[in-house]
């Protein structure tokens, strides 16, 4: 595996991008480190999390999105929340349990959302069921017109849950606008992947959806953007899901308590020198993006602004013992005022205008009591025969900019990764 | 907007018609979807095939493949997109194809969706509705009763419906609620009963248990198939001259413990009768609220009329055994009544 990030995308990313890149992953780092310190100060409640040498997953991926697409992160996806727009004191005083924090203080730590403003789902602690859930979100947001995109993230020892299948495979029979990052960090609390799952690669998991799969270097941020970015686009131009594998390591233990010392020194040492902030601290430098002064610049910001940020939080207070009580249904419009947001006409809805060709009729359908009794013309994604008639490439470079995502992985991954796009279009 | 066609499709004319308890289910359907965009159905076999009960016959046809969506063999992906669709405001209706297999979606309902507004605020209007019950020779996986593990669960509500007016007010109602509702539809009902239904829009609160027949002897409080069963089990007791009050809870989250204690108070017995099991069955919580607030008006003990505590068998014999009946009923409310 290649140790050093080379120039992958000539055009797209500007230097103001390339160094935003750079500041939410160190934000990232910044804020756990911070939390680290509060954890050792017995001001965590519960446990503490780290995404320590995976930063370049959550920065890169959710980066790739735009304002109005949805986000469902997951335990180590810290830095997707930042990108987001969530303020470091809201994490910190979610994992202090604290009466300003946005579920305060009736859930802990990554574990709050954000349905009006930065359209942020809520993860619960059971694996995999954010995905059928971001896929509900994005046949939602594609009914009523919104153009959106959403993504989730799974483990390697999340993959394997019931609930992926069903969720990606429902995504796919839906050709849902859903991106699936897949962080493979080689660890599901104390056992390893390859006791898990019988595969070099988990992007093959792919090919039982009949999806598109990328799998890129989780340690190179430039990568992740550029295969997430792209992935969010074919999503968005109505392609269906996509899984992206990002390869990387935990560096820490599953959580504070667990020092993990069943890793192998050899694994442990190979990644920590594979450092996906040192690596790209070393891309900047090469590409004259960042000096010694704008490294100081961004220390300084970080310094400055987490010193206020865990003020504000530490002297939030502690929920009062009664707001146990009450919130537990939503009691109506003076609660809650639920109305979906129409980006299409809704004449269009009733009766449907549907914008998808007829796949077969169903001759005297509903001749039954209570309807019509004509031949109804159903409407229910694509056959292989409609895919067939498809451009072969459906004007979009998919085969050719897939090749950036995998240029740092090893040799194996890259064939896969070749073949599970080929694969895809057929 | 609806046409000759919707209208035929609607299958409801001027006035009061008289109307299966399924077709009440397919009009508040029908009519929800009709009157808000925002509703959509979820299903497996819901769209072509109409649903295994053609429960939303003519669903698909009226609304698109976009409104009425045949999913996978996946309760908890079909529960999950439900969650996700009900974040950007819309309301989905999920069916079980059977209420048997809502438990494979188990997580995804009392994890997910029933904690969301109490813990970051996110309310999920959702409704997850299918066949539920015995009497139907169906087996022991085609005939559950699995209402008590939600109703156990804060966060959700629990319908359970006995006439077509109160299926489709009480549907209608659900769609409308800004809350996960859980609409359990006896299968045995539906088309052996009919009744009266208004044509014009109407709803049923939530939450609110109803007076079927009035009595001054006991209380019978009772719900779903056993409501029709109890109904018959009083005109046999009235017959040796007990008055036995009926009531049909109709919601069992959130209980309506008002209806209940009121009628308790004047009648001062209970007898709790379900087809659910008996043990952690509601006639238990009942029994415990009774306890607690009502218990110096009470001159008997409250009584359980249920299923035996067992998988719900198939053999006519056996199943016939394991279910409640108006002898059985009418047996324990007679001795109740006499203590």
């Amino acid at each position: 595996m290649g140790a050093g990030i080379t120039k992958q995308m000539p055009t797209e990313l500007t230097r103001e991008k390339y160094l935003a890149l750079y500041y939410y992953m160190r934000l990232n780092r910044a804020v756990e480190d911070t939390m680290v310190k509060l954890f050792r100060q017995n001001k965590i409640v519960g446990g503490l999390y780290s995404s320590l040498g995976q930063e370049a997953i959550s920065v890169g991926t959710c980066y790739a999105l735009e304002k109005k697409d949805w986000i469902a992160p997951m335990i180590r996806n810290i830095g997707a929340l930042l990108v987001k727009g969530v303020p470091p004191r809201d994490i910190f005083m979610q994992h202090m349990a604290k009466y300003d924090s946005p579920t305060k203080g009736r859930d802990g730590t990554s574990h709050f959302g954000d349905l009006e403003n930065l359209r942020i789902v809520s993860p619960i602690s059971m694996l995999g069921d954010l995905i059928p859930v971001m896929t509900g979100v994005a046949i939602g947001g594609r009914y009523l017109g919104q153009k959106i995109v959403t993504m989730t993230w799974i483990g390697d020892g999340g993959s394997s849950t019931g609930v992926f299948h069903e969720g990606l495979n429902f995504a796919a029979a839906q050709k849902a606008p859903f991106v699936l990052i897949l962080e493979n960090n080689l660890w599901a609390y104390s056992t390893p992947v390859r006791r898990q799952v019988p595969l070099e690669n988990l992007a093959d998991r792919a090919k039982a959806y009949g999806i598109d799969s990328y799998i890129v270097d989780g340690n190179n941020v430039v990568a992740v953007y550029n295969a997430a970015r792209e992935a969010v686009e074919r999503a968005r131009a109505g392609e269906g899901p996509i899984l992206i594998e990002a390869k990387t390591f935990r560096r820490l233990g599953h959580a504070q308590h667990d020092p993990a010392e069943y890793v192998p020194k050899e694994m442990r040492a190979y990644w920590e020198a594979r450092d996906p902030i040192a690596l790209y601290e070393k891309f900047l430098t090469a590409e004259k993006l960042l000096d010694a002064a704008g490294k100081k610049a961004i220390d300084d910001k970080l310094d400055t602004l987490l010193a206020a940020e865990r003020e504000f939080a530490e002297n939030s207070p502690m929920p009062p013992a009664e707001f146990a009580e009450g919130g537990v249904y939503c009691t109506g419009d003076d609660c809650h005022k639920i109305r979906a947001k129409w980006e299409r006409p809704i004449a269009e809805v009733t009766p449907p205008k549907s914008s998808v060709k007829a796949v077969w009729n169903v001759p005297g359908f509903g001749s039954g009591k209570g309807s019509g009794g004509a031949d109804a013309p159903i409407h229910f994604g694509d056959t292989p025969q409609l895919v067939a008639e498809r451009p072969a490439n459906n004007g979009r470079p998919g085969k050719a900019a897939a090749k950036p995502a995998t240029r740092n992985t090893p040799k194996k991954a890259k064939a896969a990764a070749a073949s599970a796009s080929r694969k895809g279009r057929r | 907007m609806a046409g000759a066609n919707g209208a035929a499709t609607n299958g409801s004319v001027s006035g009061e018609a008289q109307i299966t308890f399924l077709e009440a289910i397919r009009q508040a359907m029908f009519e929800e979807m009709e009157r808000d965009p925002a509703v959509l159905l979820m299903g497996e076999d819901v769209g072509v095939y109409g649903g295994a009960f053609k429960t939303s016959e003519g669903l698909l046809e009226r609304f698109g493949w976009e409104r009425v969506i045949d999913t996978p063999i996946s309760e908890s992906a079909i529960i999950g997109a439900a969650c996700g669709m009900s974040y950007l405001g819309l309301r989905p209706i999920c069916e079980m194809q059977f209420i048997d297999f809502i438990v494979c979606a188990f997580n995804q309902i009392t994890n997910f969706v029933a904690k969301g507004h109490y813990l970051w605020n996110a309310p999920a209007p959702i409704v997850i509705r299918g066949p539920s019950g015995g009497g139907v020779h169906g087996g022991p996986f085609h005939s559950a009763n699995p209402e008590m593990y939600f109703v156990h669960t804060p966060g959700l509500k629990v319908i359970y419906p006995s006439t077509p007016y109160d299926a489709k007010g009480l549907l209608k109602a659900a769609v409308r609620d800004n809350n996960p509702v859980l609409f359990f539809e006896h299968k045995f009902l539906y088309r052996r009963i009919k009744g009266e239904v208004p044509a014009e829009d109407y709803t049923v609160p939530i939450g609110k248990a109803v007076v079927r027949r009035e009595g001054r002897h006991l209380t019978i409080l009772s719900y779903a198939a056993m409501m029709h069963t109890s109904l018959e089990a009083a005109d046999a007791l009235a017959k040796e001259g007990i008055e036995a009050e009926v009531i049909d809870l109709r919601t069992l989250l959130p209980l309506d413990e008002e209806t209940i204690l009121n009628s308790v108070k004047k009648t001062s017995k209970c007898l709790v009768v379900h087809e659910d099991t008996k043990t952690g069955g509601i006639a238990g919580e009942i029994a415990a609220l009774l306890c607690e607030k009502a218990f110096s008006d009470l001159d008997g003990p409250v009584l359980r009329m249920t299923s035996l505590d067992s998988p719900v068998p198939y053999a006519p014999t056996l199943e016939e055994h394991f279910l409640p009946n108006a002898k059985k009923i009418f047996s324990a409310a007679k001795e109740l009544a006499r203590y």
